[in-house]
Protein backbone atom coordinates (compact mmCIF):
# COMPACT_ATOMS: atom_id res chain seq x y z
CA UNK A 1 0.00 0.00 0.00
CA UNK A 2 0.83 3.59 -0.98
CA UNK A 3 1.51 5.18 2.56
CA UNK A 4 2.88 8.72 0.61
CA UNK A 5 3.04 9.61 -3.16
CA UNK A 6 4.75 12.43 -4.28
CA UNK A 7 3.94 13.12 -7.84
CA UNK A 8 5.49 15.73 -10.23
CA UNK A 9 6.43 17.71 -8.12
CA UNK A 10 8.04 21.22 -8.99
CA UNK A 11 9.56 24.20 -6.64
CA UNK A 12 11.18 27.14 -7.20
CA UNK A 13 13.15 29.31 -4.79
CA UNK A 14 13.06 32.53 -6.21
CA UNK A 15 14.29 32.20 -10.15
CA UNK A 16 16.19 28.56 -8.40
CA UNK A 17 14.47 25.54 -9.82
CA UNK A 18 15.23 23.22 -6.87
CA UNK A 19 13.00 20.33 -7.12
CA UNK A 20 12.25 19.32 -11.22
CA UNK A 21 9.11 17.26 -11.64
CA UNK A 22 9.73 14.77 -8.78
CA UNK A 23 7.84 11.77 -8.40
CA UNK A 24 8.10 9.20 -5.86
CA UNK A 25 6.23 6.59 -4.03
CA UNK A 26 7.02 5.02 -0.41
CA UNK A 27 5.25 1.81 0.28
CA UNK A 28 3.97 0.79 3.96
CA UNK A 29 6.97 -0.27 6.42
CA UNK A 30 9.06 1.11 3.56
CA UNK A 31 12.56 2.73 4.06
CA UNK A 32 13.45 4.88 1.01
CA UNK A 33 17.09 6.67 1.87
CA UNK A 34 17.94 9.97 -0.30
CA UNK A 35 21.42 10.38 -1.47
CA UNK A 36 22.79 12.95 -3.52
CA UNK A 37 25.18 15.99 -3.75
CA UNK A 38 24.46 19.27 -1.18
CA UNK A 39 21.71 21.63 -3.22
CA UNK A 40 20.34 18.48 -5.37
CA UNK A 41 16.81 19.49 -3.41
CA UNK A 42 16.55 16.63 -0.43
CA UNK A 43 15.75 18.43 2.31
CA UNK A 44 13.10 20.48 0.01
CA UNK A 45 11.71 17.43 -0.69
CA UNK A 46 11.29 16.46 3.01
CA UNK A 47 9.95 19.61 4.08
CA UNK A 48 7.25 19.42 0.97
CA UNK A 49 6.03 16.69 2.01
CA UNK A 50 5.34 18.05 5.87
CA UNK A 51 3.70 21.31 4.33
CA UNK A 52 6.69 23.13 5.75
CA UNK A 53 7.32 24.83 2.25
CA UNK A 54 5.04 25.40 -0.53
CA UNK A 55 6.17 23.61 -4.07
CA UNK A 56 5.25 25.24 -7.50
CA UNK A 57 3.28 22.06 -8.96
CA UNK A 58 2.12 18.62 -8.44
CA UNK A 59 0.95 16.87 -5.33
CA UNK A 60 1.70 15.15 -2.54
CA UNK A 61 -0.80 12.90 -0.65
CA UNK A 62 -1.00 10.62 2.42
CA UNK A 63 -2.70 7.62 2.26
CA UNK A 64 -4.21 8.99 -1.85
CA UNK A 65 -5.30 11.76 0.41
CA UNK A 66 -3.46 15.53 -0.69
CA UNK A 67 -1.81 16.77 2.09
CA UNK A 68 -3.44 19.96 1.53
CA UNK A 69 -7.36 17.66 2.02
CA UNK A 70 -9.42 19.74 4.42
CA UNK A 71 -10.01 16.28 6.32
CA UNK A 72 -6.75 16.20 7.78
CA UNK A 73 -8.16 19.36 9.76
CA UNK A 74 -4.87 21.98 11.59
CA UNK A 75 -2.98 19.12 12.48
CA UNK A 76 -3.49 15.91 11.21
CA UNK A 77 -0.83 16.31 8.70
CA UNK A 78 1.55 16.67 11.35
CA UNK A 79 0.65 14.50 13.97
CA UNK A 80 0.92 11.77 11.02
CA UNK A 81 3.67 12.27 9.23
CA UNK A 82 6.90 13.38 11.94
CA UNK A 83 10.08 14.74 10.60
CA UNK A 84 13.58 15.15 12.52
CA UNK A 85 16.01 17.96 11.37
CA UNK A 86 19.98 17.68 11.41
CA UNK A 87 20.37 20.73 13.97
CA UNK A 88 17.72 18.62 16.35
CA UNK A 89 16.12 22.22 16.55
CA UNK A 90 14.67 21.36 20.44
CA UNK A 91 13.44 23.92 22.45
CA UNK A 92 15.98 25.04 24.22
CA UNK A 93 14.62 26.62 27.00
CA UNK A 94 12.45 23.25 27.91
CA UNK A 95 13.51 20.27 29.65
CA UNK A 96 13.49 16.94 27.82
CA UNK A 97 10.26 16.14 29.07
CA UNK A 98 8.27 19.25 28.20
CA UNK A 99 10.09 19.11 24.79
CA UNK A 100 8.30 15.87 23.90
CA UNK A 101 5.03 16.40 25.41
CA UNK A 102 4.65 19.95 24.27
CA UNK A 103 2.86 18.43 20.29
CA UNK A 104 0.80 15.71 22.63
CA UNK A 105 -0.86 18.15 24.97
CA UNK A 106 -1.24 21.72 23.68
CA UNK A 107 -1.56 20.29 20.14
CA UNK A 108 -3.40 16.97 20.37
CA UNK A 109 -5.06 17.58 24.13
CA UNK A 110 -3.56 14.19 25.55
CA UNK A 111 -3.67 14.85 29.80
CA UNK A 112 -0.23 15.73 31.17
CA UNK A 113 -0.12 12.47 33.21
CA UNK A 114 -0.39 10.26 29.88
CA UNK A 115 1.91 12.33 27.83
CA UNK A 116 4.89 12.07 30.32
CA UNK A 117 3.87 8.52 31.22
CA UNK A 118 4.60 7.95 27.27
CA UNK A 119 7.47 10.16 26.96
CA UNK A 120 9.06 8.24 29.97
CA UNK A 121 8.55 4.75 28.29
CA UNK A 122 10.28 6.14 25.01
CA UNK A 123 13.00 7.96 26.67
CA UNK A 124 13.77 4.45 28.41
CA UNK A 125 13.08 2.62 25.29
CA UNK A 126 16.01 4.97 23.25
CA UNK A 127 18.29 4.78 26.27
CA UNK A 128 17.80 8.15 27.58
CA UNK A 129 16.15 7.33 31.19
CA UNK A 130 17.13 9.87 33.39
CA UNK A 131 17.34 12.63 30.88
CA UNK A 132 13.84 13.93 31.45
CA UNK A 133 14.53 17.09 33.73
CA UNK A 134 17.70 17.92 31.63
CA UNK A 135 18.02 21.00 29.40
CA UNK A 136 18.78 19.96 25.47
CA UNK A 137 22.02 21.76 26.16
CA UNK A 138 23.41 19.91 29.04
CA UNK A 139 23.17 17.04 26.79
CA UNK A 140 26.21 15.80 23.97
CA UNK A 141 24.66 16.28 20.45
CA UNK A 142 24.01 12.40 19.95
CA UNK A 143 21.65 12.36 22.86
CA UNK A 144 20.46 15.51 21.68
CA UNK A 145 18.86 13.89 18.05
CA UNK A 146 17.81 10.83 19.92
CA UNK A 147 15.39 13.04 21.97
CA UNK A 148 14.35 14.74 18.80
CA UNK A 149 13.55 11.95 17.46
CA UNK A 150 11.76 10.80 20.72
CA UNK A 151 9.94 13.91 20.61
CA UNK A 152 8.85 13.31 16.80
CA UNK A 153 7.52 10.09 17.89
CA UNK A 154 5.51 11.14 20.50
CA UNK A 155 2.46 11.77 18.55
CA UNK A 156 2.35 8.00 17.08
CA UNK A 157 3.45 9.08 13.72
CA UNK A 158 2.57 6.78 10.73
CA UNK A 159 5.46 8.15 8.72
CA UNK A 160 8.92 9.38 9.94
CA UNK A 161 10.89 11.84 7.48
CA UNK A 162 14.58 12.44 8.47
CA UNK A 163 16.51 14.93 7.51
CA UNK A 164 20.60 14.30 7.77
CA UNK A 165 20.10 13.49 11.27
CA UNK A 166 24.09 12.71 11.84
CA UNK A 167 25.52 15.20 9.69
CA UNK A 168 25.64 17.73 12.96
CA UNK A 169 27.41 14.45 14.94
CA UNK A 170 30.97 14.25 16.19
CA UNK A 171 31.90 10.63 14.46
CA UNK A 172 31.63 8.38 17.59
CA UNK A 173 28.12 9.72 18.00
CA UNK A 174 26.89 8.75 14.82
CA UNK A 175 26.16 5.09 15.52
CA UNK A 176 24.00 5.68 18.94
CA UNK A 177 21.53 7.38 16.34
CA UNK A 178 21.65 5.57 13.36
CA UNK A 179 21.17 2.15 15.51
CA UNK A 180 18.02 4.12 16.78
CA UNK A 181 16.74 4.66 13.15
CA UNK A 182 17.56 0.93 12.35
CA UNK A 183 15.50 -0.34 15.48
CA UNK A 184 12.70 1.54 14.35
CA UNK A 185 12.98 -0.05 10.55
CA UNK A 186 12.51 -3.36 12.61
CA UNK A 187 9.69 -2.56 14.34
CA UNK A 188 7.97 -1.53 10.61
CA UNK A 189 8.11 2.58 10.84
CA UNK A 190 7.66 3.49 7.48
CA UNK A 191 10.68 6.25 6.54
CA UNK A 192 11.94 8.34 3.93
CA UNK A 193 16.36 9.16 5.08
CA UNK A 194 18.37 11.86 3.57
CA UNK A 195 21.68 10.88 4.41
CA UNK A 196 25.25 11.37 3.48
CA UNK A 197 26.16 7.81 5.24
CA UNK A 198 26.32 5.27 2.53
CA UNK A 199 26.81 2.31 4.35
CA UNK A 200 23.94 3.12 6.43
CA UNK A 201 21.92 3.93 3.49
CA UNK A 202 22.73 0.20 1.82
CA UNK A 203 22.46 -1.38 4.98
CA UNK A 204 19.01 0.54 6.43
CA UNK A 205 17.18 1.43 2.85
CA UNK A 206 14.92 -1.01 0.80
CA UNK A 207 15.43 1.87 -1.91
CA UNK A 208 17.59 4.27 -2.46
CA UNK A 209 17.07 7.63 -4.81
CA UNK A 210 20.02 9.67 -6.27
CA UNK A 211 19.10 13.27 -6.86
CA UNK A 212 20.75 15.76 -8.88
CA UNK A 213 19.81 19.11 -9.97
CA UNK A 214 15.90 18.63 -8.31
CA UNK A 215 15.26 15.39 -10.16
CA UNK A 216 15.42 11.99 -9.25
CA UNK A 217 18.62 10.50 -11.68
CA UNK A 218 18.16 7.11 -10.35
CA UNK A 219 16.25 4.81 -8.16
CA UNK A 220 16.94 1.00 -6.74
CA UNK A 221 17.35 -1.14 -4.30
CA UNK A 222 20.74 -0.78 -2.47
CA UNK A 223 22.65 -3.20 -3.67
CA UNK A 224 22.18 -2.83 -7.22
CA UNK A 225 22.52 1.34 -6.62
CA UNK A 226 25.68 1.37 -4.78
CA UNK A 227 27.55 -1.59 -6.58
CA UNK A 228 26.01 -1.43 -10.52
CA UNK A 229 24.73 2.01 -10.52
CA UNK A 230 23.34 3.04 -14.32
CA UNK A 231 23.59 6.61 -14.38
CA UNK A 232 27.08 7.92 -15.28
CA UNK A 233 25.99 10.76 -12.68
CA UNK A 234 25.42 8.52 -10.47
CA UNK A 235 28.53 6.34 -10.86
CA UNK A 236 30.39 9.59 -10.48
CA UNK A 237 29.15 10.89 -7.32
CA UNK A 238 29.67 7.58 -5.93
CA UNK A 239 33.07 7.16 -6.96
CA UNK A 240 33.74 10.50 -5.22
CA UNK A 241 32.33 8.93 -2.03
CA UNK A 242 34.64 5.75 -2.28
CA UNK A 243 37.61 8.56 -2.60
CA UNK A 244 36.47 10.36 -0.26
CA UNK A 245 36.87 7.40 1.99
CA UNK A 246 32.67 7.43 3.08
CA UNK A 247 32.01 3.75 1.65
CA UNK B 1 65.97 7.62 53.41
CA UNK B 2 64.52 10.93 51.93
CA UNK B 3 67.89 12.41 53.40
CA UNK B 4 69.87 11.16 50.73
CA UNK B 5 67.63 12.16 47.78
CA UNK B 6 68.24 15.51 46.50
CA UNK B 7 66.22 18.44 47.24
CA UNK B 8 63.14 19.01 45.18
CA UNK B 9 64.37 21.59 41.91
CA UNK B 10 63.28 24.85 42.66
CA UNK B 11 60.39 26.16 40.84
CA UNK B 12 61.31 27.85 37.24
CA UNK B 13 62.46 31.27 38.21
CA UNK B 14 60.44 34.21 37.06
CA UNK B 15 57.48 32.33 37.50
CA UNK B 16 57.11 33.98 41.26
CA UNK B 17 56.25 37.52 41.54
CA UNK B 18 58.14 39.46 44.19
CA UNK B 19 56.15 41.55 46.50
CA UNK B 20 57.17 44.40 44.79
CA UNK B 21 55.74 43.56 41.41
CA UNK B 22 52.27 42.00 43.08
CA UNK B 23 51.51 45.46 44.64
CA UNK B 24 53.52 48.08 43.09
CA UNK B 25 50.77 48.67 40.24
CA UNK B 26 47.81 48.71 43.07
CA UNK B 27 49.29 51.15 44.83
CA UNK B 28 50.36 53.32 41.78
CA UNK B 29 46.98 53.18 40.99
CA UNK B 30 45.62 54.25 43.96
CA UNK B 31 48.10 56.64 44.87
CA UNK B 32 47.54 58.28 41.27
CA UNK B 33 43.87 59.36 41.56
CA UNK B 34 44.24 60.32 44.61
CA UNK B 35 46.77 62.80 44.13
CA UNK B 36 44.71 63.29 41.20
CA UNK B 37 41.89 64.19 43.12
CA UNK B 38 43.81 66.20 45.89
CA UNK B 39 44.88 68.74 43.13
CA UNK B 40 41.34 69.30 41.63
CA UNK B 41 39.97 69.51 44.98
CA UNK B 42 42.69 72.60 45.81
CA UNK B 43 41.95 73.82 42.34
CA UNK B 44 38.51 74.57 43.05
CA UNK B 45 38.59 75.14 46.90
CA UNK B 46 41.31 78.06 46.38
CA UNK B 47 39.26 79.70 43.45
CA UNK B 48 38.17 83.53 44.03
CA UNK B 49 34.04 81.96 43.16
CA UNK B 50 34.59 79.21 45.18
CA UNK B 51 32.92 80.21 48.64
CA UNK B 52 29.84 81.78 46.33
CA UNK B 53 29.53 78.54 44.29
CA UNK B 54 29.47 76.57 47.66
CA UNK B 55 26.38 78.39 48.80
CA UNK B 56 24.47 78.02 45.67
CA UNK B 57 24.83 74.74 45.39
CA UNK B 58 26.05 73.25 48.12
CA UNK B 59 24.39 74.46 51.21
CA UNK B 60 24.07 72.23 53.76
CA UNK B 61 21.22 74.02 55.45
CA UNK B 62 18.99 74.53 52.37
CA UNK B 63 19.69 70.83 51.42
CA UNK B 64 18.61 69.72 55.18
CA UNK B 65 15.61 72.05 54.71
CA UNK B 66 14.50 70.79 51.51
CA UNK B 67 15.14 67.42 51.62
CA UNK B 68 12.14 65.87 53.15
CA UNK B 69 9.92 67.56 50.75
CA UNK B 70 12.31 66.30 47.64
CA UNK B 71 12.83 63.07 49.37
CA UNK B 72 8.48 62.71 49.03
CA UNK B 73 8.66 63.73 45.34
CA UNK B 74 11.12 61.26 44.52
CA UNK B 75 8.84 58.48 46.46
CA UNK B 76 6.17 59.70 43.07
CA UNK B 77 9.62 59.02 40.40
CA UNK B 78 10.30 56.03 41.44
CA UNK B 79 6.45 54.73 41.97
CA UNK B 80 5.63 55.90 38.30
CA UNK B 81 8.79 54.54 37.10
CA UNK B 82 7.96 51.06 38.64
CA UNK B 83 4.29 51.12 37.43
CA UNK B 84 5.64 52.06 34.23
CA UNK B 85 8.03 49.23 33.72
CA UNK B 86 5.66 46.70 34.11
CA UNK B 87 2.67 48.78 31.78
CA UNK B 88 5.52 49.13 29.22
CA UNK B 89 7.01 45.39 29.75
CA UNK B 90 3.86 44.14 28.84
CA UNK B 91 2.15 46.86 26.11
CA UNK B 92 5.70 46.74 23.99
CA UNK B 93 4.96 42.76 24.44
CA UNK B 94 1.62 42.77 22.96
CA UNK B 95 3.21 45.40 20.00
CA UNK B 96 6.00 43.34 19.22
CA UNK B 97 3.74 40.37 19.07
CA UNK B 98 0.90 42.26 16.47
CA UNK B 99 3.93 43.10 14.30
CA UNK B 100 5.24 39.85 14.13
CA UNK B 101 1.90 38.02 13.27
CA UNK B 102 1.33 37.03 9.46
CA UNK B 103 -1.27 36.27 7.38
CA UNK B 104 -3.56 39.12 5.84
CA UNK B 105 -6.18 39.10 8.64
CA UNK B 106 -3.41 40.74 10.50
CA UNK B 107 -2.27 43.69 8.27
CA UNK B 108 -4.14 46.35 10.30
CA UNK B 109 -2.80 44.86 13.48
CA UNK B 110 0.39 45.33 11.71
CA UNK B 111 -0.16 48.80 9.85
CA UNK B 112 -1.00 50.08 13.77
CA UNK B 113 2.05 48.77 14.73
CA UNK B 114 4.45 50.18 12.28
CA UNK B 115 2.98 53.35 12.81
CA UNK B 116 2.50 53.72 16.27
CA UNK B 117 5.81 53.07 16.69
CA UNK B 118 7.14 55.07 14.14
CA UNK B 119 5.14 57.87 15.62
CA UNK B 120 6.18 57.39 19.53
CA UNK B 121 10.13 57.06 18.52
CA UNK B 122 9.86 59.81 16.53
CA UNK B 123 8.32 62.71 19.28
CA UNK B 124 10.47 64.12 21.69
CA UNK B 125 8.86 62.66 24.78
CA UNK B 126 8.91 66.50 26.80
CA UNK B 127 6.80 67.27 23.51
CA UNK B 128 4.44 63.94 24.55
CA UNK B 129 4.58 64.32 28.11
CA UNK B 130 3.48 68.02 27.82
CA UNK B 131 0.39 67.05 24.96
CA UNK B 132 -0.86 64.26 27.00
CA UNK B 133 -0.35 66.11 31.02
CA UNK B 134 -1.94 70.00 29.91
CA UNK B 135 -3.75 68.14 26.69
CA UNK B 136 -5.86 65.93 27.98
CA UNK B 137 -7.03 67.12 31.35
CA UNK B 138 -7.92 70.65 30.07
CA UNK B 139 -10.97 68.52 27.04
CA UNK B 140 -12.55 67.57 30.23
CA UNK B 141 -13.99 64.24 28.83
CA UNK B 142 -17.04 62.63 31.79
CA UNK B 143 -14.91 59.54 32.88
CA UNK B 144 -11.83 59.95 31.89
CA UNK B 145 -8.53 60.45 34.39
CA UNK B 146 -8.43 64.68 34.92
CA UNK B 147 -5.01 63.87 36.71
CA UNK B 148 -1.69 65.42 34.93
CA UNK B 149 0.43 62.76 36.42
CA UNK B 150 -1.55 60.00 35.23
CA UNK B 151 -1.67 61.50 31.25
CA UNK B 152 2.17 62.35 31.84
CA UNK B 153 2.82 58.92 33.17
CA UNK B 154 0.46 56.86 30.25
CA UNK B 155 3.20 59.64 27.76
CA UNK B 156 6.11 58.24 28.44
CA UNK B 157 4.46 54.51 28.80
CA UNK B 158 3.70 55.34 25.10
CA UNK B 159 6.90 56.72 24.13
CA UNK B 160 9.02 53.84 26.09
CA UNK B 161 6.91 50.99 24.69
CA UNK B 162 7.87 51.73 21.38
CA UNK B 163 11.49 51.08 22.52
CA UNK B 164 10.71 48.54 23.82
CA UNK B 165 8.88 46.80 21.01
CA UNK B 166 11.54 47.36 18.87
CA UNK B 167 14.11 45.81 21.24
CA UNK B 168 11.25 42.60 21.72
CA UNK B 169 10.95 42.35 17.86
CA UNK B 170 14.96 41.97 17.39
CA UNK B 171 14.80 39.17 19.92
CA UNK B 172 12.28 37.49 18.10
CA UNK B 173 13.93 38.32 15.05
CA UNK B 174 17.33 36.47 16.72
CA UNK B 175 15.32 33.21 16.96
CA UNK B 176 16.91 30.93 15.22
CA UNK B 177 14.33 29.46 11.79
CA UNK B 178 14.54 25.79 13.05
CA UNK B 179 12.78 26.66 15.94
CA UNK B 180 9.35 27.93 13.94
CA UNK B 181 9.92 25.02 11.88
CA UNK B 182 10.19 22.74 14.64
CA UNK B 183 7.14 23.99 15.89
CA UNK B 184 5.13 24.05 12.78
CA UNK B 185 6.09 20.32 11.98
CA UNK B 186 5.14 19.31 15.35
CA UNK B 187 1.71 21.03 14.67
CA UNK B 188 1.81 23.98 16.81
CA UNK B 189 -0.32 26.96 15.60
CA UNK B 190 1.13 30.26 15.12
CA UNK B 191 -0.09 31.42 18.01
CA UNK B 192 1.01 28.36 19.76
CA UNK B 193 4.63 28.71 18.48
CA UNK B 194 4.84 31.97 19.44
CA UNK B 195 3.35 31.58 23.35
CA UNK B 196 5.92 28.40 23.86
CA UNK B 197 8.89 28.95 21.81
CA UNK B 198 9.15 32.00 19.81
CA UNK B 199 8.69 34.16 22.95
CA UNK B 200 9.98 32.88 25.77
CA UNK B 201 13.55 32.62 23.98
CA UNK B 202 13.18 36.37 22.73
CA UNK B 203 12.71 37.62 25.67
CA UNK B 204 15.14 35.91 27.68
CA UNK B 205 17.31 37.51 24.66
CA UNK B 206 16.34 41.09 25.13
CA UNK B 207 16.72 41.43 29.31
CA UNK B 208 20.31 43.50 28.94
CA UNK B 209 18.58 45.60 26.66
CA UNK B 210 15.23 46.33 28.47
CA UNK B 211 16.81 47.07 31.42
CA UNK B 212 19.05 49.53 29.84
CA UNK B 213 15.87 51.26 28.63
CA UNK B 214 14.81 50.61 32.60
CA UNK B 215 17.72 52.72 33.57
CA UNK B 216 16.72 55.56 30.87
CA UNK B 217 13.34 55.65 32.48
CA UNK B 218 14.68 56.14 35.41
CA UNK B 219 15.84 59.14 34.86
CA UNK B 220 13.40 60.37 32.49
CA UNK B 221 10.56 60.32 34.77
CA UNK B 222 11.64 63.75 35.80
CA UNK B 223 10.15 65.17 32.80
CA UNK B 224 6.86 65.24 35.01
CA UNK B 225 8.10 68.05 36.90
CA UNK B 226 7.35 70.16 33.67
CA UNK B 227 3.31 69.50 33.70
CA UNK B 228 3.08 70.63 37.81
CA UNK B 229 3.85 67.13 39.26
CA UNK B 230 5.05 67.64 42.45
CA UNK B 231 8.50 65.06 41.88
CA UNK B 232 12.15 65.61 42.98
CA UNK B 233 12.53 67.84 40.86
CA UNK B 234 9.84 70.09 40.97
CA UNK B 235 10.13 69.99 44.85
CA UNK B 236 13.33 71.21 44.64
CA UNK B 237 12.65 74.28 41.67
CA UNK B 238 10.15 75.31 44.27
CA UNK B 239 12.41 76.35 46.80
CA UNK B 240 14.78 77.08 44.10
CA UNK B 241 12.71 79.71 42.89
CA UNK B 242 11.82 81.26 46.07
CA UNK B 243 15.57 81.67 47.55
CA UNK B 244 17.88 81.29 44.30
CA UNK B 245 19.53 78.87 46.15
CA UNK B 246 20.26 75.50 44.07
CA UNK B 247 21.41 73.09 46.57
CA UNK B 248 17.83 71.04 46.66
CA UNK B 249 18.28 70.58 42.84
CA UNK B 250 22.11 68.74 43.87
CA UNK B 251 20.28 67.18 46.51
CA UNK B 252 17.74 65.62 44.06
CA UNK B 253 21.04 64.93 41.80
CA UNK B 254 21.92 62.89 44.44
CA UNK B 255 18.91 60.81 45.37
CA UNK B 256 19.07 60.25 41.44
CA UNK B 257 22.19 58.80 40.89
CA UNK B 258 21.55 56.71 44.23
CA UNK B 259 18.83 54.93 42.22
CA UNK B 260 20.28 54.97 38.75
CA UNK B 261 23.87 53.78 39.29
CA UNK B 262 23.06 50.33 41.14
CA UNK B 263 20.60 49.62 38.14
CA UNK B 264 23.46 50.57 35.63
CA UNK B 265 25.70 48.23 37.64
CA UNK B 266 22.61 45.30 37.49
CA UNK B 267 21.95 45.89 34.22
CA UNK B 268 26.20 45.13 33.42
CA UNK B 269 25.71 42.37 35.94
CA UNK B 270 22.55 40.82 33.88
CA UNK B 271 24.78 41.31 30.70
CA UNK B 272 27.60 39.75 31.58
CA UNK B 273 26.10 36.79 32.50
CA UNK B 274 23.89 36.31 29.28
CA UNK B 275 27.07 36.82 27.44
CA UNK B 276 28.66 33.91 29.44
CA UNK B 277 25.22 32.07 28.75
CA UNK B 278 25.53 32.08 25.37
CA UNK B 279 29.35 31.72 25.11
CA UNK B 280 28.81 28.64 26.64
CA UNK B 281 26.03 27.25 24.57
CA UNK B 282 28.21 27.86 21.54
CA UNK B 283 31.04 26.09 23.21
Amino acid sequence: MERVTVDRVTKYYGDKLVLDDVSLAIQEHEVVCLIGASGSGKSTLLRCITDLVDFDAGRISLDGVSIFDNSFGRNGLHKRIGIVFQAYNLFPHMKVLDNITLAPRKVHGVAKAESEQKAGELLRLFGLEGYADSYPEQLSGGQQQRVAVVRALATNPEVLLLDEVTAALDPELIGEVLKIIKDLKDQGMTMLIVTHEMGFARDVGDRVCFLEGGRILEEAPPNQLFSAPEHPRTRQFLQRIIEAGRL
Amino acid sequence: MSSQRPAPAAPPAGRTLSAKEKYLPSIISVGSVLVVVLVVRQAVVSAEQWPRIKAQFFSLDAMIEVFPKVLQGFGINMTVWAIALVVIALWALILAIFRSLTGPWFAPLRVFTVVYIDLLRGLPSLLMVLLFGFGIPALQIPGLPRSSLFWGATAMVLTYSAYAAEVYRSGMEAVHDGQRAAAKALGLSQWQTLRYSIVPQAIRNVIPSLLNLAVALQKDVALLSVIGVRDAVREAQIYTARTFNYSPLIAAAVLFLAATIPMARLTDYVARKDRERRLQRTA
